[in-house]
């Protein structure tokens, strides 16, 4: 099967070309600007093509929570948002703590064939916090990273080895940094907003330490950490100071922390209820700067389905997360179209510097011989996020319902058509 | 003036003149229980129900004496016989009771935001009787009532919040009402006690109890929140609390001259307030209480004729 776009706007994270693709099996096979044969043409002609996303940072809830998404929704609706890649993190249930399970969930990703499906291994068992898992078996399973996510490892002895045990087989930690001692049921960000609405607050210190300690650590044992869904001014000053003095970390940030602040809780809507929540103005601009700045490597969605009549319950009781694959697209060319980032710099933090993390060496680029993991992305769409164009189960998004500009319109994964924009005929 | 609204959910929605037309409207109510037969109809063949999620005996019968005063059929929830318990969420609770064609509902509830949360998802009038650590607009309308009644006026007035104030509701309700009725609040607390980022409730915040208290006129205690705490690092003892932050008679010496002293109950008496103080001459606890009636005697009254 060859698939032949013209007239695409090709963005690499280096520089953005005009040229014709040939896709032939599962490869780019040629960038040329001659026109050439093919099964399938594409005229691609006003939209931006781009390598296709990778997500290091989901919630696909499968195995155990299946109703509010599985690999097969979670798939559809990586795709439907141009993601290609994307990492599962190990809450589930059974965790992902062992090579059985991970073996299991990459092929069902398989067995439905939109995305490849990396999953994060938990750190330690059950994520009981105390003994880590079997990475080396992980690893050869397939497990590409290690996280216990939103159970954080509040013991910095298990967290060292950690980060030893996970570099000895080439792979790392990510880090969901909170120090669980100053939670206090803390429902949202501690500040002026939390002070008015009297909802129980989470200071952002809370992150900075942990996010120091993990540093620290990272100093000690040469491993590398990548810092999830980072959400204050002074992780981010911490981050700068320690990429400054050679440790390795790396760093991501997540679509509504560089979107939404704490103002947005106001009217007490679930749907922003998140962690690390929204944070202030000033946080919001820090994260902005840092992603403009190329402090910040990855966007990631931290995609967390939850049923709608979860959320639908008094504020303390709602649980954290939203769900973000389908609103990548449009609230990072927001970033574009604001002049925070170029686009390169989207590719870059959304595809090009996940694939170097991840060492995943045919991925992140257009390029020749690399696989055809591509995402059409048209910038001027507009369109209601309805329950239409919803692939997850769960609807639990405050844009939900709302008018979005730009969205992927085709995504191919391996040289097939995985995903085509509604009604739209390209 | 009037008030146009199905609900009642705090201070801080609250206009000047919409405060204004609450007090004046209980004002007729205290006449009505000031005689012996304490009984109008206004809410007669209505059905008001006490959803309590949360326990609380003295609000409870202030607002069932209410309702029942105003001829409704007053009805009790709480909690602890409730379905909630058995995995019910708070809507479907609500509207089972809602399906009985309830009128209104005063809500109490454990959680910020659930008074609105509710009111947004039914048909029937609310009113917010203390959610989580947000409102209690009541408690703050009868604290205005009273000093009111005393002080005959609002305009240039001190007072004085004291205690627990990063858990207190009443806090929250009497500080977005008194601001807009011209009355400076200054608090003070414990630095644990205290809302993080306090500065954005615009009030002087006092050092020691002394600069706390000096020429205020109306010194309102708070009780310590302990259940409200969330397991926070609790207060050392009630000892050194009522050493540095209680109110006993030597320091009501330092407010202007007959201040009132307010506690929204129940009092840990011997911490936040000393006894020579709480049964004392400017205690006004209990004119606190008999107001309360007449305070949701007027918000029934007035949501009550909202509905049409
Ligand atoms: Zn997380």
């Amino acid at each position: 099967m060859k698939i032949f776009i013209k007239n695409a706007t090709i963005v690499n994270s280096d520089k953005t070309i005009q040229s014709n693709i040939l896709i032939d099996g599962e490869n780019i096979a040629k960038i040329t600007d001659e026109i050439l044969e093919a099964d399938e043409v594409i005229d691609a002609t006003g939209k931006f093509v781009v390598p296709g996303l990778i997500d290091m940072h989901v919630h696909f809830r499968d195995p155990g929570y299946e109703y509010k998404d599985d690999i097969n929704s979670g798939s559809e609706a990586a795709v439907a948002g141009g993601v290609t890649t994307a990492l599962p993190m190990a809450n589930t249930n059974p965790v992902n703590d062992n090579a059985v399970i991970t073996r299991d969930m990459i092929a069902k990703a398989k067995a439905r064939g939109l995305i490849d499906l990396l999953p994060i291994g938990a750190i330690t068992k059950k994520l009981g916090g105390e003994g880590i898992t079997e990475m080396g078996d992980m690893t050869q399973a397939g497990a590409v990273a290690f996280s216990d996510d939103g159970l954080p490892v509040s013991s910095s002895d298990v967290m060292r080895a950690a980060l030893e045990y996970s570099n000895h087989f080439g792979s790392f930690v990510i880090s969901h940094c909170e120090d669980c001692s100053m939670c206090r049921t803390g429902v949202m960000h501690e500040g002026k907003v939390s002070a008015i609405l009297g909802l129980k607050g989470m200071p952002r210190e809370k992150e900075e330490i942990m996010v120091s300690r993990d540093m620290l650590l990272a100093k000690l044992t040469g491993g590398h950490i990548h810092i999830a869904h980072v959400s204050s001014a002074w992780s981010l000053k911490m981050i700068e100071m320690a990429k400054k003095e050679g440790i390795n970390v790396t760093c991501e940030a997540t679509p509504h922390h560089f979107t939404f602040t704490d103002e947005n809780l106001m009217s007490y809507d679930t749907n922003f209820k998140m962690s690390p929540p929204l944070r202030e103005v000033s946080d919001k601009e820090a994260v902005r700067n840092a992603l403009k700045s190329g402090l910040v490597d990855v966007i990631a969605t931290d995609h967390a389905p939850h049923l709608d009549d979860e959320k639908f319950v008094e504020f303390d009781k709602a649980p954290f997360g939203i769900i973000g694959l389908q609103t990548l697209v449009p609230l990072s060319l927001k970033l574009v179209e604001e002049g925070v980032i170029s686009l390169e710099r989207m590719v870059e933090l959304t595809s090009t510097n996940p694939a170097r993390i991840l060492k995943l060496n045919n991925k992140g680029r257009i390029k020749e011989g690399y696989l055809a993991d591509i995402a059409i992305i048209d910038p001027n769409l507009e369109y209601i996020y309805d329950a239409k164009l919803n692939k997850s189960k769960s609807i639990n998004s405050p844009l939900f319902g709302k008018k979005l500009k730009g969205a992927a319109v085709m995504t191919i994964k391996s040289g097939k058509i995985v995903w085509n924009f509604p009604n739209l005929l390209i | 003036m009037s008030y146009k609204h199905k609900d009642l959910l705090g201070t801080r929605e609250l206009s000047r003149d919409e405060i204004l037309f609450f007090l004046d409207s209980a004002k007729e109510f205290k006449n009505l229980n000031n005689q012996s037969i304490k009984k109008s109809d206004n809410l007669r063949g209505k059905t008001v129900i006490n959803a309590f999620f949360e326990n609380s005996t003295r609000t409870r019968i202030s607002f069932e004496t209410a309702a029942k005063r105003l001829g409704a059929d007053a009805i009790n929830f709480s909690a602890a016989q409730s379905s909630t318990k058995k995995g019910e969420t708070l809507i479907d609770t609500i509207r089972n009771m809602e399906a009985m064609k309830t009128d209104i509902f005063v809500v109490r509830h454990e959680c910020s935001g659930s008074a609105e949360f509710i009111a947004k998802n039914t048909d029937a009038s609310i009113v917010n009787g203390g959610d989580g650590l947000n409102e209690h607009p009541t408690q703050a309308l009868l604290d205005l009532f009273t000093i009111r009644e005393n002080k005959g006026k609002f305009e240039g007035l001190n007072v004085a919040i004291i205690g627990d104030i990063e858990h207190s509701r009443v806090a929250r309700s009497n500080i977005w009402a008194m601001h807009k009725l011209g009355i400076n609040v200054r608090l003070f607390a414990p630095p644990m006690m205290m809302p993080h980022r306090v500065e954005v409730f615009e009030c002087e915040v006092a050092k020691t109890m002394e600069e706390a208290l000096d020429g205020v006129d109306v010194i309102m205690m708070l009780r310590i929140q302990l259940e409200r705490q969330g397991g926070a690092v609790a207060f050392p003892s009630g000892r050194e609390y009522s050493k540095f932050f209680g109110l006993n008679k030597n320091r009501v010496k330092l407010a202007n001259p007959n201040p009132l002293i307010f506690h929204p109950g129940p009092i840990n008496r011997g911490v936040e307030i000393n006894s020579d103080v709480a049964d004392g001459e400017h205690s006004f606890v209990l004119n606190q209480v008999e107001n309360g009636v007449a305070v949701r005697m007027a918000v029934l009254d007035i949501l009550n004729k909202n509905r049409g």
